[in-house]
């Protein structure tokens, strides 16, 4: 059995949503797209590969080449509320960070 | 800006993972959970119970400027180790939720940074799902409070 991705772990990674930012503005192939990073092509390809196979990227022909298109309707339903939720905890954390790099033990 | 919490809620699932990686020792990552006077600071809560042991209890609590309780919050600690983890429940009060149980894991990466990992679990996917979407709600309502606030001085 295919194994179904899972949109929610898709965009969990970095390098994925750097990967949707980058479509977003224009369809792009996949080496276009693997410039943009410093990871192997390879790599790239793999993340390409679960971002198609959640129907955030969709693939279009155009004579030999491969061009990735974003599809946002998928991205609107999770990122909604998922972004918030990361928003709250990163906030948090900025703050934790800041206040424990200034600690100084009192004993 | 660094996009450095990374939260995980796979579809259908009833848990939450956030992981977050500190420039920070793990022992002054640990001790942010530990102290309450610190865990008040980046809460933005008021402590009221820490019981940083096995059976322990804890309870925060949150007024508005008028001193008003909005928000109380409290659990039971199932295991506290220090620099390595801590095992708790967490029940909002007043809310529908129930109790989520949430494992945290503190991890040093070198002597320097750290790492923590936070599974919530709860009782269910659509309860995961309601506790998901509680930020998103409440920046609306802060928004339109906040407006609210704005057009009630212009009268």
């Amino acid at each position: 059995m295919e194994l179904r991705r899972d949109v929610f772990q898709a965009i969990a990674d970095p390098t994925r949503r750097a990967i949707i930012a980058l479509v977003a503005m224009q369809a792009m192939t996949p080496t276009a797209i693997a410039e943009n990073f410093d990871s192997s092509r390879q790599t790239i390809s793999k993340h390409i590969q679960i971002l198609t196979e959640c129907e955030l990227l969709k693939q279009e022909q155009n004579g030999r080449e491969i061009y990735y298109h974003f599809n946002p309707k998928k991205m609107k339903e999770i990122a909604a509320f998922i972004e918030p939720y990361r928003d709250m905890w990163e906030d948090r954390f900025q703050k934790l960070e800041s206040i424990m790099k200034k600690y100084k033990p009192k004993k | 800006m660094e996009r450095k919490t990374q939260v995980q809620a796979g579809n259908g699932q009833q848990d939450i993972i956030i992981t977050r990686e500190f420039d920070l020792p793990v022992a002054l990552l640990f001790k942010a959970y530990e102290d309450p006077e610190i865990v008040a600071q980046w809460m933005g809560t008021k402590v009221i119970k820490l019981e940083n042991k096995k059976h322990g209890g804890y309870q925060f609590e949150t007024s508005d400027p008028q001193g008003n309780v909005v928000f109380r919050a409290n659990g039971v600690i199932h295991s506290f180790v220090p620099d390595k983890n801590i095992t708790r429940t967490f029940e909002m009060e007043n809310a529908p939720f129930g109790p989520q149980l949430e494992f945290l894991e503190f991890e040093a990466l070198t002597d320097d940074t750290s790492k923590l990992t936070i599974q919530s679990i709860f009782r269910s996917n659509a309860v995961r799902d309601e506790q998901l979407k509680l930020p998103f709600a409440f920046g609306i309502n802060m928004a339109h409070n906040r407006l609210q606030e704005i057009v009630s001085k212009l009268k």
